[in-house]
């Protein structure tokens, strides 16, 4: 029997003017699960997580968290609600310090227990510029910082936006053991990447997006024998 | 770190107290209490615009409209209600707080948008105020007199008292969690919703706050000279100096505005007078170099060396 799901999206409807970026997606999670969103450029991974994290208003369909509906909840109120992101482009705070950066999510983004911010610093290997302002980190380091800060809220459901893009290989390694160890701990984690082999290492499943819809849902090994995935990642035609 | 910050607020609090004591002792020392009393104002209106640029990147070239409406509040209330001068300068503030609850929609807007906005606006309340058809309630364009309250010292000495306030609520935003908040809302509003920041209450606390120290301020100017036109209370140089001062000497801390003040006005006071024909060039030409090597203001000559400016 499958876990009681964390995040259930039902139908879920996003257009910008004439064009409709998700066209009724659905999808759940569990908590301790790892979901991997992948597709094309453009498929609408990116608008999905930008409707759960309330960025964006639903036009249609549901999100349901934790048993109550949340569409069009405002980010602020989600972030303490339990459901926290990174971006696929960073966007600490840049003049603060790195970590002050995580300090203001420890402060007002967490309604649960403490967070030991040393630590977290620690295990994010971000202790050492701990002091500096966060516009001095590389972009890798600012990717980690977006993940710090969205830990420093105790998110039970995080939203992981191309986080692997621009790791070397090393990084690459480490942050998926960091992504397994939170759905370990009992986190559900929403990973949208393009590199396959991380996602591998990460996600339980996945759901191939094209067009803004979901065009599969199985395991990444599955998808890579479906004949419409691969016709929508390689193109070309598809005998029926 | 919490010690640390501590320390920090404690130091800050000390320089606004110095920096206090020593307007409240200069006219016993110094005749041309007027021109203290320009200092006292811009001083504590450079700190209050500093609350609202410095800690969440709102430019307001209206500025001056919250400074008018303090000024009127304090104003109408001493015509019509003969409300005591202390009484009246409370008015002042919640004139200002009702102008800026009623401008609240302009936060929806940002960068020049925002600036022309409230500009717009300043001038828009300018222009009721200054109505020929309000004359009995505004006194229109033909301005107000205030001789029966006219107290310079009684008056430079609450405007002292209102500097006082402009510096500590800059030392409480540098120095509390609320201020970083607001400072990550400058910084990127989205990031700062998701570390939990209400970015409206945020930044409406703040517009607020910057209202009422340029309703006080406004208040306590329109008390100092007692006789005054709406040209007066709504000269838009208000909103010019205040901000410049704020960017030359560097947003978001203490001492910045201070300094911008003391030199730039202390420049435009001493070769404005001395030499006005070279005025303009001289003042000119410290704001292009400004722009061009310092952006971020003369603190930055410290901070970005690392070391922390008050």
């Amino acid at each position: 029997m499958s876990p009681e799901p964390l995040l259930e999206v039902r139908g879920l409807v996003k257009r910008f003017g004439g064009f409709r970026a998700l066209d009724g997606v659905s999808f759940h999670l569990a908590s301790g699960e790892v979901l991997g969103l992948v597709g094309p450029n453009g498929s609408g991974k990116t608008t999905c997580i930008n409707v759960i994290s309330g960025l964006y208003a639903p036009d249609g369909g549901a999100v349901v968290f934790e048993g109550r509906s949340i569409g069009g909840t405002r980010s602020h109120l989600l972030a303490r609600g339990g459901i926290n992101r990174t971006f696929q482009s960073p966007k600490p705070f840049l003049s603060l310090s790195v970590r002050e950066n995580v300090e203001i999510a420890a402060t007002y983004g967490n309604t649960g227990e403490p967070v030991d911010l040393p630590t977290l610093l620690a295990s994010l290997e971000l202790d050492r510029h701990a002091e500096h302002p966060a516009g001095d980190l590389n972009s890798a380091q600012q990717k980690t910082l977006d993940l710090a800060r969205a830990l420093a809220t105790r998110p039970r459901l995080l939203l992981v936006d191309e986080l692997a893009a621009g790791l070397n290989p090393a990084e690459l390694g480490r942050m998926a053991d960091r992504l397994r160890g939170l759905a370990d701990d009992g986190m559900a984690l929403l990973v949208v990447e393009h590199l396959m082999g991380f996602i591998d290492k990460v996600t339980d499943r996945v759901i191939v997006m094209n067009a803004g819809r979901e065009i599969f849902e199985g395991t990444l090994g599955e998808a890579t024998r479906d004949p419409t995935v691969v016709q929508v990642f390689l193109g070309g035609h598809v005998p029926a | 770190m919490r010690r640390t910050v501590g320390r920090r607020g404690t130091g800050d609090l000390l320089i606004a107290l110095v920096v206090t004591a020593i307007m409240a002792a200069l006219p016993f020392g110094y005749s041309n209490e007027l021109l203290l009393f320009n200092f006292v104002t811009f001083l504590a209106l450079s700190q209050g615009l500093n609350v609202l640029y410095g800690f969440t990147g709102y430019l307001p070239f209206g500025y001056v409209g919250f400074f008018g409406a303090g000024a009127y509040g304090f104003a109408l209330t001493v015509m019509h209600l003969n409300w005591p001068p202390l009484a009246a300068m409370a008015a002042a503030g919640v004139a200002a707080l009702i102008l800026a609850a009623i401008l609240t929609p302009l936060l929806r807007l940002s960068g020049a948008y925002f600036a022309i906005a409230s500009l717009a606006a300043a001038q828009s309340v300018y222009e009721i105020v200054a109505n020929p058809a309000l004359e009995d309630v505004t006194k229109g364009p033909y301005g107000v007199s205030l001789s029966g309250v006219f107290a310079p010292m009684f008056s430079y000495q609450v405007g002292v008292a209102v500097l006082l306030f402009s510096l500590v609520v800059v030392v409480w935003l540098r120095n509390s969690r609320f201020g970083l908040a607001l400072q990550a809302i400058r910084e990127d509003t989205v990031s700062a919703a998701m570390a939990g920041v209400s970015v409206v209450r945020g930044r409406t606390i703040a517009w607020l706050l910057s209202a009422l120290i340029a309703g006080l301020v406004g208040g306590v100017y329109a008390w100092h000279i007692s006789v005054f036109y709406p040209d007066t209370a709504f000269n838009i140089q208000f909103s010019i100096f205040a901000t410049v001062f704020v960017l030359f000497g560097g947003a978001t801390t203490l001492i910045g505005p201070i300094l911008g003040v003391v030199i730039l006005y202390g420049v435009y006071n001493t070769i404005g007078i001395t030499v006005p024909q070279y005025f303009q060039l001289i003042y000119g030409v410290l704001i292009v170099a400004l722009v061009l090597f310092l952006p971020n203001g003369l603190v930055s000559l410290a901070t970005r060396r690392g070391i922390r400016v008050p």
